[in-house]
């Protein structure tokens, strides 16, 4: 009990104080997943969009397909990853391992499932009418998708946040990929976990404490998108 | 010019809209590429060495305290990989990384002479202990033997936490099994398949025995609750080994800076270094023989 109240009490400290080994490590976590989930989206509801509007009977065979992906465990996409990147491996001359290049590349692919399945499912359910309307006043194909697309924007948020929420929350595939390289490949996740290692718990809480308060800020967002901007809004 | 008219195409539609997203999307991936390695790299030394090593080496702060003078001297970069033995040695037969500092002196010597590395040293050398509870149910403390002690652990059925990770430390646990003769280990032997650190975490949390190196448990030392309980036998002696990746099998290796790397751990200054490292007023390793194997 006296180690962790000791814990978080220094790790509040860490924080407050604005430790540069703890903000280099935020700052890497942020800029990683977010470029992931920027290409994870903008890759992602485009193509979800189009199966999404596409007649359900014809998308069966790719849903199951992405239903598997999005249930990927982690590790086992770090480890298809590493294998394709390592030295041995088809895209080894790239020399990517152990770089944040790596680390997006496997975040992209855990995260772009989520995000296309996602926007499948949010357009299927909320664009028919949409569509309709959009066609019978004569929208020519991309103006629909984009009206479609415009329509279910929360839904499409909520997917995207889904992705980005599973990416940085992630430490196996990040940690097979990246090495855990001080200063270069060290996440929040995977920092928690050397830390607690090594017996720096208070620097652990610290990362730990900053990861939910991310979560946190992104779902209290979130819940402002969808209550319209209300009178009360968080 | 060539901009220019290609600007001009994506603005008169002349190619359809999905192919001018698809291209934007890739430029904005390859721009993600680049702008990630400038993050990270922001120190500006363009020049940099993967170096694999030992969970001991790094979690003792040693690598902390030797590489920044290092790095002062030659202007390169080195980034550290905190790898069991074991995955050390694979990722540098794939040509994964430049350098390795590990001990696992058998595997070593082997592969070299297999030619997947060379310039390989003696670099350093410490010792394994052997740690558990402070009231020592199998009342090792009485023991001398490494041998007898590892007997008494197994015999009275109480915990023993192994690595279980293709470690130095897992290794040398391995060939002290089979100079005890003891190859059928019961209930209480628990292969964990973690760093030195988590298992010793655990050897706490499950009041078993485990060998360690002693750097690991002199620096995890405050925060654990096991004591020294043998030491001090010979067969427990620990040597650090340095060498580098084969440029002739891996030719885009930096072998140039693993060279440096190298004598600089070598050289005098680089040993007296490794002499210097205290942690809580004792030494962690020694310095080696700086002989070349």
């Amino acid at each position: 009990m006296n180690q962790f109240a000791a814990g978080i009490i220094e790790a509040f400290k860490l924080i407050f104080s604005l430790d540069p080994y703890l903000m280099e490590i935020v700052i890497l976590s942020l800029t990683v997943s977010g470029m992931a989930v920027i290409i994870s989206t903008m890759i992602g509801v485009p193509l979800g969009t189009y199966l999404g509007m596409r007649p359900e009977e014809k998308t069966g065979f790719i849903s199951r397909i992405l239903y598997t992906l999005m249930g990927m465990p982690p590790v086992v996409a770090g480890l298809l990853i590493y294998m394709l990147i390592a030295r041995r491996g088809p895209l080894g001359p790239l020399g990517i391992l152990y770089t944040p290049t790596a680390m997006v590349v496997v975040q992209v692919f855990l995260a772009l499932p989520i995000v296309v399945g996602l926007t499948m499912l949010a357009i299927r359910s909320q664009g028919k009418e949409v569509e309709e309307t959009a066609l019978t006043l004569g929208a020519a194909p991309i103006l629909t998708a984009w009206t479609v697309i415009r329509e279910s924007k929360v839904s499409l948020l909520g997917a995207i946040v889904t992705g980005f929420g599973r990416i940085i929350a992630e430490v196996g595939a990040v940690m097979i990929v990246g090495g855990n390289i001080q200063g270069h490949t060290r996440v929040m996740t995977t920092a928690i976990v050397l830390e607690t290692s090594k017996g720096n718990f208070e620097l652990a809480i610290g990362l730990g404490i900053i990861l939910l308060t991310i979560f946190f800020i992104i779902n209290s967002v979130m819940y402002r998108f969808q209550k319209g901007g209300g009178r009360h809004p968080w | 010019m060539f901009v220019e008219k290609l600007l001009k195409i994506f603005w008169n539609q002349k190619i359809p809209p999905l192919f001018t997203y698809c291209l934007l999307v890739l430029i904005i991936i390859f721009s993600t590429m680049v702008g990630c390695e400038q993050v990270a790299s922001a120190p500006a030394s363009n020049e940099f060495i993967l170096l694999a090593t030992t969970t001991s080496t790094y979690d003792s702060g040693l690598l902390d305290y030797m590489l920044p003078a290092f790095e002062e001297k030659y202007g390169i970069e080195v980034r550290v990989l905190p790898k069991g033995t074991g995955q050390a040695l694979e990722l540098g037969k794939g040509g994964d990384v430049d350098v390795l500092l590990v001990h696992d002196r058998s595997s070593e010597l082997k592969m070299v002479e297999e030619g997947f590395f060379v310039d390989r040293y003696d670099v350093m050398f410490n010792d394994f202990i052997i740690v558990g509870p402070t009231k020592d149910p199998a009342g090792i403390k009485e023991i001398d033997e490494v041998k007898e002690a590892l007997k008494a652990i197994i015999q009275g059925n109480h915990t023993f936490i192994s690595r279980g990770d293709n470690s130095g430390t897992h290794s040398m646990e391995l060939s002290l099994w089979e100079a005890a003769g003891i190859s059928n280990f019961g209930e209480g032997y628990k292969s964990v398949g973690q760093g030195m650190g988590d298992t010793l975490r655990i050897t706490d949390e499950q009041e078993g025995y485990t060998l360690t190196d002693r750097a690991t448990y002199i620096a995890l030392k405050e925060t654990l609750e096991v004591d020294i309980l043998l030491e001090g036998d010979q067969t427990l002696f620990n040597q650090y080994g340095i060498m580098a990746v084969n440029p002739k099998k891996h030719s885009h290796n930096k072998y140039e800076s693993a060279l440096k790397l190298i004598e600089f751990f070598m050289s005098e200054e680089g040993q007296q270094m490794i002499t210097d490292y205290k942690l809580q007023g004792e030494v962690l390793f020694f310095p080696g023989m700086c002989l070349k194997y």
